[in-house]
């Protein structure tokens, strides 16, 4: 285990049985967790990889319990781990020995669907998924839609500022979300928008989005509804080159069209899927490109005949266009199965999330297969083509001695490499305990410092989730005043969280 | 200390910094400028020194096929347009020209300063403000550090988003040095419906239920008879951009759709529809009256009960509309030494949004709000954050708030 978490405070675990007891007379039995047993299920996220064991997990109901806690821990110096669905792949909520894990689970309810302002004010706890169903029946949707959206819940959404696979056309979490309602360390409440749209002063809403539970504990969320478009079709599209799948991306951009979603995935997942589940995926090609093109029937109808004709211009040898919504289901199936098809490979996998500038696809694919033979492993790869992000899977055995740690240290370097194009450390899965202390690849230490400055803004005591984004975390009351010339910190040596 | 020009140029992030590390030594507050388009924008507050970033130029990076483009602070919004039409692209967020509403001349504002205030336009319901381009920035904040966030990529969550807060911070937590915008292709053609004579009430309901159509509507906006030259009675306005073939497609299915076959219609052609959005991108129809004006922002529904308060209460209104399908009223007023501030604000706050006062003579501005006050918690709140960036405020002292 490479990762160093904070060491625990003794004197915080010694106290334990005092915490619980404070946290009695806040919230009724059902919502608090004490027992070991009980208490394991919390121990990791969908980042399994790393996991502790929470202080005490607690599952409040209303806002007033919410602030009650936050009180507490303010006043007893107790760290707080905020949990939505638990399904970050980035650790985000992976818990701390000396820390409460406050699961948002039980705030599941949506408040108010207002058709009229074309939003709806939820619970956080409220499924991603959860949202688009309440409101189909008028033809509306909630956009973003992570693969995870029938498990994961709005508020952890918010936090991680969700993608998906049409963030291209319709935006992040950051662009569908009109307002929050949020609890800060010391339990007061802010409102940020509202039904309304951009801020009076500050855009703390857009700050607060993709802030990884570091801010502030998220108790109400207010969401942009669209209407759904009226067609969608998909072109299914095979080539015999990467680069060429690659160009073809591009071209439809610099044709003026913006896909509602437009995916590539390589050979080696092609492969997968196909054996998984057979969905009429061409074997002969070494990449796939799918376009879904939405919108009416006559902008759609022509869209389709423009994009074909430009893959096969950029050398497509399979150009099959859906004719019905179960075909251009069925195209999408391999896509959705992705995962679990490389998860046939190996036991295991690594889900990575750079982002990288299209263009440098056909090298980013070439040095991530140099340094796969390098450690000696698989990677398979799925691709927002779209908009640059790269789910490289690294696939393992976490029964074989050493791979876990190969596995890992193949991720960084993909990572690096990602920066090293121009690209970022993460387009939707957030930093959180994987990618943290690779946060120096992309910034300098002045950078991070003014991130923290922000974060000390929020949460002066460091109380909120530490461990997590930072590599090193500063103490808010020394961080004011310490002089940091040339990205030195003074005392480099004196332990930082 | 040696006397100082009024207007510093600085030429790159090192001389911001080194100027700005003086300022917080010495507590002598600078204003950031880069055209100087929106200098009547935001409190009053006067400082003895200026740095400006209108010799910081030039587009660093333009890739159309990433949709991306960065630009040095003090480029001209004009200069970055006319690059993108070349490869028949835009900045979405159609950021709104100041000159008409300072009666100033138009066209010279940078890109620096429409990030600063967070810039927008009617296509904000479709296509987002200028935070929602921002894709990354370098900067250099109050303490004199020279920072970046964001990137170049469309998708990225590494780090806290620092792009949103510096969109519509008015240059108080850092100076802007260079920005990466997401760029789009520019609709083929576009065209508007304007649907004439309803009385206000049915006609913003009209536009409210657009917006709930999948018609990709671009432009939503409601102005009252008489508001725009040659339209003498109400009209809500709709514009619809994309291919040609589906422009006419929608445009029929929207007039199916919303409208009584005996209403009056007026279809716009091309250039028509891009005059009429860009007066209406402007603020032209209360721009051209004399006197105070107001920016709303408000639930969209909640449109008509501010206007009908403001004008129970006796507010002198002078002109008004509506744009975002009423989620944004613009307002001209008499002046009044308050600016009819206590009415305006309480109007809105009873219903949720904020009020912004765009337009007053110095005077005004010098102790009214000009932006929304904000809650004790959030105030506070706000208040470190500027000192997160700023701890001396030597950027813009006093110009959102007195206390910044």
């Amino acid at each position: 285990m490479t990762l160093i978490m904070p060491t625990p405070e003794t004197a915080i675990v010694a106290r334990r049985a005092e915490i619980i007891a404070r946290l009695r007379t806040l919230l009724p039995p059902r919502s608090l967790i004490v027992e070991e047993t009980a208490r394991r299920a919390y121990e990791c996220d969908a980042f399994t990889m790393y996991r502790a064991l929470p202080l005490v997990v607690v599952l409040p109901e209303t806002i007033e319990e919410v602030q009650g806690i936050l009180r507490l821990a303010a006043e007893m110096n107790v760290k707080i781990v905020p949990r939505g669905a638990g399904t970050s792949l980035s650790g985000g909520a992976m818990p701390l020995e000396d820390g409460i894990l406050l699961g948002m689970a039980k705030f599941n309810r949506i408040l108010d669907i207002d058709y009229d302002n074309r939003c709806a004010r939820v619970q956080p706890g409220v499924q991603n998924l959860a949202i688009s169903k309440a409101v189909e029946a008028r033809g509306f949707y909630y956009a973003p839609d992570p693969s995870s959206q029938i498990a994961c819940s709005i508020g952890g959404n918010v936090a991680e500022n969700a993608g998906g696979v049409h963030c291209l056309k319709y935006g992040l979490t950051t662009n569908n979300i009109l307002g929050l309602e949020v609890v800060l360390m010391g339990g007061d409440i802010v409102r940020l928008g509202g039904k309304h749209l951009d801020s009076e002063a500050y855009d703390l809403l857009g700050l607060m989005t993709g802030s990884e539970g570091l801010l502030g504990v998220i108790t109400e969320v207010t969401v942009r509804i669209l209407q759904k478009p009226s067609v969608a079709r998909c072109l299914l599209l095979g080539f015999p080159s990467v680069e060429a799948g690659a160009r073809c991306v591009g071209a439809v951009i610099a044709n003026g069209i913006i896909p509602g979603g437009m995916e590539m995935m390589d050979k080696k997942t092609i492969h997968a899927v196909e054996r998984f589940q057979p969905c009429g995926y061409p074997l002969n090609v070494e990449a796939i490109v799918i376009v879904e093109l939405d919108g009416t029937q006559a902008e759609v109808d022509h869209l389709v005949g423009v994009v074909e004709k430009i893959a096969r211009d950029e050398g497509a040898t399979t150009a099959k266009i859906s004719t019905s919504e179960a075909e251009r289901l069925q195209f999408w199936a391999g896509r959705k199965n992705a995962f679990p098809a490389v998860n046939r490979i190996k036991p295991d996998y690594l889900c990575m999330d750079g982002t990288i500038p299209r263009g440098r696809l056909p090298e980013v694919l070439a040095g991530m297969d140099e340094l796969a033979a390098k450690y000696d492993l698989g990677v398979a790869n799925v691709f927002h083509a779209g908009d640059g992000n790269l789910h490289p899977l690294i696939l393992y055995d976490s029964a074989k001695e050493g791979d876990i740690e190969r596995a890992e240290q193949l991720g960084f370097d993909i990572l690096r490499l990602c920066v090293s194009v121009g690209g970022v450390l993460t387009g939707e899965h957030g930093v959180g305990v994987e990618k943290r202390d690779l946060m120096g690849e992309m910034f300098t230490q002045i950078d991070l410092d003014q991130q923290q400055r922000v974060k000390c803004a929020f949460d002066p005591e460091g109380r909120l989730n530490p461990g997590k984004v930072f590599p090193t975390l500063h103490r808010c009351a020394e961080f004011g005043m310490m002089h940091v010339s040339e990205g030195k910190m003074p005392f480099p040596d004196l332990p930082r969280f | 200390m040696t006397m100082r020009a009024p207007i510093i140029d600085i030429r790159d992030a090192a001389d911001a910094a080194e100027a700005l590390r003086n300022a917080a030594a010495h507590d002598t507050p600078y204003k950031i400028t880069g055209a100087g388009s929106k200098k009547g924008l935001g409190r009053h507050a006067p400082a003895a020194q200026t740095l400006s970033t209108r010799a910081l130029t030039g587009v660093t990076l333009y890739e159309p096929e990433e949709l991306v483009l960065s630009a040095r602070a003090g480029t001209p919004l004009r200069d970055i347009e006319r690059l993108l039409e070349t490869h028949r692209q835009q900045l979405a967020f159609e950021p709104i020209d100041y000159g008409s509403i300072y009666n100033a001349p138009r066209q010279t504002a940078t890109i620096g300063g429409a990030i600063a205030v967070n810039a927008s336009g009617p296509r904000r319901i479709k296509a987002g403000a200028a935070r929602d381009h921002l894709l990354g920035f370098h900067a250099v904040t109050g303490r004199g550090d020279i920072v970046k966030s964001g990137g170049r990529v469309m998708k990225n969550v590494t780090g806290f988003d620092l792009s949103k807060l510096v969109c519509g911070s008015y240059g108080t937590l850092a100076l802007l040095t260079e920005v990466t915008l997401k760029v789009l292709p520019k609709p083929e053609t576009e065209q508007s419906l304007l649907i004439l004579g309803l009385d206000e009430a049915t006609s913003l309901a009209l536009l409210r239920r657009a917006a709930g159509t999948p018609f990709e509507v671009s432009g939503f906006a409601m102005t009252p008879g008489g508001m725009m030259p040659g339209v003498d009675v109400n009209a809500a306005a709709l514009r619809i951009e994309g291919p040609k073939i589906s422009v006419n497609a929608r445009r029929d299915a929207l007039l199916a759709t919303l409208v009584d076959p005996s209403t009056r219609i007026m279809n716009l052609q091309a250039a028509h529809s891009q005059n009429f959005w860009a007066s209406i991108r402007d603020a032209e129809p209360v721009a051209r009256q004399s006197g105070q004006i107001w920016r709303l922002s408000v639930a969209p529904s909640n449109a008509l009960t501010v206007v009908d308060v403001l004008r129970r209460n006796g507010a002198p209104l002078h002109a008004h509309f509506y744009d975002w399908a009423g989620g944004l009223i613009w307002l001209a007023f008499a002046p009044a030494p308050d600016a009819h501030a206590p009415l305006v604000r309480a109007a809105v706050d009873a219903v949720g949004g904020h009020a912004t006062l765009i337009r007053a003579d110095d005077a005004v501005r010098a102790h009214v709000d000009v932006f929304h006050p904000q809650p004790a918690a959030l105030a506070a709140l706000s208040q470190r954050v500027k000192d997160a960036f700023d701890p001396a405020h030597v950027l813009e002292r006093g110009r959102m708030r007195a206390e910044f």
